[in-house]
């Protein structure tokens, strides 16, 4: 904000300790018609929740689809099932080739997850508390490495680990998601360790702790907000990721995203079953993201906001 | 926050720098290589010099890929921003009202990107998808398969679907900060509903827009998932992005050196776009 903005705003300020001299049904009638005409007009809902209907109609589509059969998908055009049915969903459970991809997208994301954190939390430290040579360059590195296409990576992923043997193992696609998991892993936490006072380290060393017993037994209990949205931002976007993992995967390892692709390319196309598993995959998101509603912003944000 | 000078912080860098360098440097290193050398097959490497970057800079190709990838960036831009804006300004701030939004508006941003890419093909489906279906009832000829037009349309509603959010939750997050007071004094000058937007709001929102603005823009223009499933970048080429068209060459075709050397003109685009998200940021950081 300028510094004209900031006259204003004093002057205004000035205007309002005025207004808070006045009686206190006056101030009570003020901060409703503020409410009512300034801030927001009668229908501010309508706005949101259009909104929300936009985005969940596709999403309601998708789970009217996986209770139907694929006759009645097919045949019959209804907004809810005829004759709703769990086959789609049992297929899944039943078939290995459709749970095994969930096996294997849940071992290799908190597998990630797990990698990403632990090696994140010194380094954000680092930059969070220290100057030392490079820091910023290392910083920007690290951003670029966030910010690069997925697909400039395919090609030279796909040499390297088929060089290392680990090709279709899950510990290749945790490793290569590091590529953006780690510098926003690392860009959360500073952020949140920033919001730490410095004095809080100095006063521990002073009461003779050591760093490792400084770091784990006061540290991360002050930034637990923030270990815990670095690792749900690590999982979401190794979860929602398909291009690498499909590519550094072929069977033992196979996501459940790129058994959906296969599907989709298969001759008969079995709709409900593929309804069902996208169900299925919205489901953990769905789950945790209660539990992060306030940091959201700051996660996709890379830790700024 | 003044931090000490401390060289010995490299010590806790380096597990990320050991790690991100497997997973960035030695693929870039690799992606160097074969930009700069022709191969006959059997591992045998000859120079080529600039040669692929030459071809690349040149091809027609290459050029509509990067215009259609620009160009999609800035509808995307022009329609998420603005409608991310009013619908932030709408949204609750306090009471039951606030919880129900955030979770329900987040949703689309959790979902993986093929399903995203699944739900769109089914839903715009002139048979079986509930959008296609009425539309073709309205007496609109929608084919998302065919028409290049309803394409791209079906590509930049399916983004506007699954990204606005990130605008609303970063400008909500910026909204929020913003004390009372300060709409009590705007109240008392009698500032009207646009004046509040101007000169409160907006100031405060700027530098989250900014954010979204650059995050936005580097992830459409990377874009590959979603338009991958829905429309496969046709029909014709009408809907091959940048990456997808690197993928292409490079997984479809096997030519390395021009697949190479479009990855690094591709990368040294974003890299730009990364040092203006970085000097952004970190100036941010110096006010705050």
């Amino acid at each position: 904000m300028s510094v004209a903005d900031d006259k204003l705003m004093a002057e205004r300020k000035g205007k309002f300790d005025q207004a808070s001299s006045m009686p206190p049904n006056a101030q009570a009638a003020l901060a409703r018609t503020m409410r009512r005409r300034g801030e927001q007009s009668r229908f501010w809902w309508l706005i949101p929740t259009l909104y929300i209907i936009f985005l969940l109609l596709p999403i309601y589509w998708l789970v009217n689809m996986s209770f139907k059969t694929n006759a009645e998908i097919l045949s019959t055009f209804s907004l809810w099932p005829q004759q709703p049915t769990l086959r789609n969903y049992a297929v899944i459970f039943t078939d290995p080739s459709w749970y095994r991809g969930y096996i294997n997208s849940i071992i290799y994301v908190v597998m990630n997850t797990v990698i990403s954190v632990l090696a994140a939390l010194p380094a954000a430290y680092a930059f969070s508390r220290y100057r030392f040579l490079g820091d910023k360059h290392l910083f920007f590195w690290l951003l670029t490495n966030r910010m690069a296409p997925p697909a400039v990576f395919v090609l030279p992923f796909f040499q390297l680990y088929s060089a290392f043997g680990l090709i279709d193992t899950h510990i290749a696609v945790a490793i290569a998601h590091c590529l953006f998991n780690v510098p926003l892993a690392v860009w959360i936490l500073e952020g949140f360790m920033s919001g730490v006072p410095k004095e809080i380290d100095e006063t521990a060393y002073i009461d003779g702790y050591s760093f490792p017993r400084f770091f784990v037994k006061i540290f991360m209990p002050l930034i637990a907000s923030g270990i815990g949205v670095a690792a749900f931002f690590c999982f979401m976007f190794s979860w929602v990721e398909l291009l690498i993992a499909r590519t550094l995967t072929t069977t033992a390892a196979k996501p459940i995203a790129a058994t959906m692709t296969r599907t989709v390319s298969a001759s008969g196309l079995d709709w409900g079953v593929l309804a069902a598993a996208g169900v299925l995959t919205i489901i953990p998101g769905a789950l945790v993201i209660y539990f992060v509603r306030n940091y959201i912003a700051k996660g996709f944000a890379l830790g700024r906001v | 926050m003044d931090k000490t000078w401390n060289n010995k912080a490299w010590f806790m860098v380096l597990p990320v720098l050991l790690l991100v360098a497997f997973s960035a440097v030695i693929p870039l290193m690799t992606v160097v290589n074969y930009s700069v050398q022709d191969t006959f097959g059997n591992n045998q490497f000859f120079w080529a010099g600039t040669e692929w970057f030459e071809e690349i800079l040149r091809s027609d190709r290459f050029h509509s890929a990067l215009l259609r990838g620009l160009l999609f960036s800035f509808i995307i831009l022009a329609i998420e921003v603005p409608l991310g804006i009013l619908i932030a300004l709408n949204m609750p701030r306090k009471g039951w009202g606030v919880p129900i939004c955030l979770v329900l508006m987040a949703l689309p941003l959790l979902i993986p990107w093929n399903v995203v890419g699944t739900i769109w093909q089914v839903f715009g489906r002139v048979d079986i998808g509930l959008l296609g279906r009425t539309l073709s009832q309205l007496g609109i000829n929608y084919n998302y398969v065919q028409n290049p037009l309803h394409a791209w349309i079906t590509v930049i509603v399916m983004d506007v679907w699954h990204w606005t959010s990130l605008v609303v939750l970063l400008c909500y997050a910026g909204l929020v900060s913003i004390p009372d007071a300060y709409y009590q004094a705007a109240k008392i000058d009698g500032a009207s509903r646009w004046a509040v937007f101007r000169y409160i709001q907006l100031p405060k929102m700027n530098r989250v827009l900014l954010i979204a603005v650059l995050l936005r823009f580097m992830d459409s223009f990377m874009i590959y998932t979603e338009p991958f499933v829905v429309t496969g970048g046709g029909p014709g080429n009408s809907t091959t992005f940048l990456s997808i068209d690197l993928v292409k060459i490079a997984v479809g075709q096997f030519d390395l050196g021009p697949a190479a050397a479009m990855s690094i003109v591709y990368f040294l685009i974003i890299l730009a776009l990364s040092w203006v998200f970085y000097t952004v940021m970190t100036n941010y950081d110096v006010e705050r």
